[in-house]
């Protein structure tokens, strides 16, 4: 099952480094990962998302926890939360395209970001799964070049990671 | 220094005072370019013993086995590059059995990290999989918080060793010092007292247990909670085993103690960790060599109750009933309070029947071995010096193999932090220097390292360090001319293709030992065993070097073949 794992790490040189390293060492999946400074400047914010069984879930959050420099960490598929993340894509768009282009990127709320006369450059957010979907309803042929940010995640409503 | 007496003082002279404050007895190391201002300042004070070793694995090694038999935190000083990474099989080793250690290494000056310099490694990335932590040392006036958090890291919660990297430039520049008193971690929160509910619950279910078992491991040693394991199993009057981390914790002499379990443990031991039906793991980790396959232990209806200080060892391989995150001696002194209050109200259930199974399984004698008048039993040879020595206070330190099982099995070890070996990574070579490191913390006790002829030439070169700090160590090499362990696998699993395991062109042990400035015995006749042995300890005051010609092809019983279960063990 997918999940998205929220951490607040120190902000601290090779912090970043642990936590992959601990994925990677004990063979855990990483769909994605990002990481930003927060509002507190001795923080980080780590969004990872991984997939695996309750049990290995378990044991990703005791071994994250354990990492010195990992101050918290939740699931934040536990409960409700916005998952949200940032797309750019560079499409082909020449002739008779142009028109499907925009309308396709219009209808998934896209904003085209850049003009050439043979190219868009779209900026898309949402789920993974709605940039997924997006992807689906493009002509192949005709993406030039993505780039994803990974996804970043907050609960709704009460639920608040914070120190 | 108070935090109110505020010096200038060079980075070095700062590790130097920091190592002083943490009342640091020896330190373990070797020089080079990088530390070179550390050691000029250990030339000036006389607080901090350091102890030349002649490889830098030998010394992590040596102070890894001060820490497990003291206690205490142990401490070693490389340099940068080659130092590290000689270091890093000493790291790993002790990270691997969560032994509280300091690593203080060198590194090359902070304009050059990056630069391929001279003795150059990256070594916060080096050793990141292989600490509990490290920390690389940026400025002049962050070496003693570091060094402060360092020693709180290793000492506390689950143990483990903390790497404190400090570039050469670092401890050239001066700064203002004060030693922190304390540490304080937002994101280091220990659970040190366990849940009241779970303990309730635990004790309930093990007083309602009509086949119970309790099994520790290492945890007890570490977490000094030999005593209160014995008052409680005897106050439960049930079975109890040990690990191979955990030999000591419980008395192998008591009439309670089953014997080692996992893959070379006991017949009853292992029989009864299978059919239990209730489990206490305390200090434990479930880890492969334990229980085998997790799959066919965990074929059995059972309840488990696990008690560790670190989260994450509970529910790794096997799924827990009762988990109890906390000390452990914290959590069996809440378990023995709860005996007491419910031993009166509640049913005691009778585990006549499970004692009566367990003397049936006990009949098997699975550490029985055919003696022989012809050639020496390595079996024999351990025996023999524990009937000799079982009245004195004994260190057993081994290397890792064959010789270290029988160690293992048939030197019954009644105190905690007697037995110090390799078990999580099975190093190699740690035999000598682990004894150097022992009896350095107790100059008078006799320390016997049990090795073999393979094991003991990878760092033999330590000879020399024994001799130069005149360390008594008993040397006592079981030679059977093979690497034994393996050897047995391939006769069991290999087809008896002894691919690369026979030990060819030994050196002669007994002039080497001497070239080294010891004594050496070959022992070749199993009539000379004792003999010899009595004499070696009655050199109080030399290194006896013991090359014993065992029994070339002898195997170590029971053995549960890799992947299968507990129940599934080859007797002979």
């Amino acid at each position: 099952m997918r999940h998205i794992l929220s951490l607040l790490l120190e902000n601290e040189s090779g912090a970043l480094s642990r936590v992959s390293g601990l994925f990677s060492a004990r063979g855990y999946n990483i769909e994605s990962l990002t990481v930003a400074p927060t509002e507190d400047s001795s923080l980080s914010r780590m969004t990872v998302v991984t997939t695996g069984s309750d049990e290995v879930l378990e044991q990703i959050t005791k071994q994250l926890n354990k990492l010195v420099d990992v101050v918290r960490v939740i699931d934040l598929t536990d409960g409700s939360h916005i998952e949200r993340e940032l797309m750019l894509v560079k499409v082909r768009a020449i002739a008779k395209d142009r028109e499907e282009m925009k309308r396709i990127a219009d209808i998934f709320r896209g904003r085209i970001l850049d003009v050439t006369d043979k190219t868009y450059t779209i900026e898309l957010t949402g789920t993974g799964a709605k940039l997924d979907a997006f992807f689906e309803s493009l002509d192949q042929d005709a993406i030039l070049e993505t780039v994803r940010t990974g996804a970043s995640g907050i609960g709704r409503g009460e639920r608040i990671l914070k120190v | 220094m108070t935090e109110g007496q505020i010096a200038e003082l060079t980075g070095a002279e700062i590790v130097s005072r920091c190592l002083a404050e943490e009342q640091v007895e020896f330190l373990f190391g070797y020089p080079g370019g990088a530390v070179l201002p550390i050691y000029d300042e250990l030339f000036k004070q006389d607080k901090v013993k350091h102890i030349l070793v002649r490889h830098e694995q030998a010394g992590v090694h040596a102070a890894d086995a001060y820490a497990r038999a003291t206690g205490r935190v142990g401490v070693a000083l490389v340099t940068s590059g080659p130092g590290v990474t000689n270091a890093i099989t000493g790291i790993a080793t002790a990270h691997m059995d969560s032994v509280p250690m300091v690593i203080l290494t060198g590194q090359v000056p902070t304009d050059k990290i990056g630069e391929d310099a001279f003795q150059e490694v990256d070594t916060v990335g080096i050793t990141r999989p292989c600490v509990k932590h490290n920390i690389l040392v940026r400025r002049a006036q962050d070496i003693a918080p570091a060094i402060k958090k360092a020693f709180h890291l290793a000492a506390t919660g689950r143990p483990g060793p903390v790497v404190v990297d400090i570039p050469k430039d670092v401890t050239l520049n001066s700064t203002k010092y004060f030693y922190p008193k304390t540490v304080s971690l937002r994101s280091y929160n220990l659970v040190t007292r366990g849940h009241s509910g779970q303990i309730k619950k635990a004790v309930d279910l093990l007083m309602s247990a009509k086949r119970p078992m309790i099994y520790s491991g290492g945890g007890i040693i570490m977490g000094n909670a030999s005593e209160l394991l014995s008052q409680f199993v005897r106050a439960l009057g049930y079975p109890c085993t040990n690990t191979l981390m955990g030999l000591g914790g419980f008395p192998a002499t008591d009439p309670l103690y089953l014997g080692m379990l996992g893959m070379h443990g006991t017949y009853e031991a292992n029989m009864a960790m299978q059919d239990c039906d209730v489990l206490l793991a305390i200090g434990a980790r479930f880890d492969d060599r334990v229980i085998g396959n997790p799959e066919h232990f965990m074929a059995v209806d059972r309840k488990i109750i696990h008690v560790d200080v670190d989260p994450s060892s509970i529910s790794k391989r096997v799924k827990i009933d009762v988990p109890i995150v906390g000390d452990v001696a914290e959590v069996l002194k809440a378990m023995l309070n709860c005996i007491d209050e419910s031993k009166s109200s509640s049913v005691e259930v009778n585990v006549d029947a499970w004692w009566k199974q367990i003397g049936v399984w006990r009949e098997k004698e699975s550490s029985k071995f055919a003696v022989s008048d012809e050639v020496i039993k390595p079996q024999s040879v351990v025996q023999t010096l524990y009937e000799l020595t079982k009245h004195d206070d004994v260190f057993v330190t081994s290397d890792v193999g064959q010789h270290q099982m029988w160690a293992a099995q048939y030197y019954k070890f009644d105190r905690p932090r007697r037995w110090i070996n390799s078990g999580g990574l099975g190093t190699m070579g740690v035999g000598l220097p682990y004894a150097m490191g022992v009896q350095f913390a107790y100059p008078d006790a006799t320390v016997a390292c049990i090795t073999g002829e393979a094991s003991i030439q990878m760092c033999i070169q330590e000879l020399s360090t024994a001799q130069q700090y005149s360390l008594p160590i008993k040397v006592i090499t079981l030679n059977n001319r093979y690497l034994g362990m393996v050897r047995q696998w391939q006769e069991f699993f290999h087809g008896n293709r002894y691919s690369e395991s026979y030990v060819d062109a030994l050196p002669d042990f007994v002039k080497l030992a001497e070239a080294y400035g010891h004594v050496g015995m070959r022992i070749e006749k199993p009539s000379d065993v004792e003999g010899a042995l009595k004499e070696a300890l009655a050199l109080k005051d030399r290194l006896v070097f013991m090359d014993f010609i065992t029994d070339q092809e002898e195997n170590v019983y029971p053995m549960i073949p890799g992947g299968k279960g507990l129940s599934e063990m080859i007797l002979k």
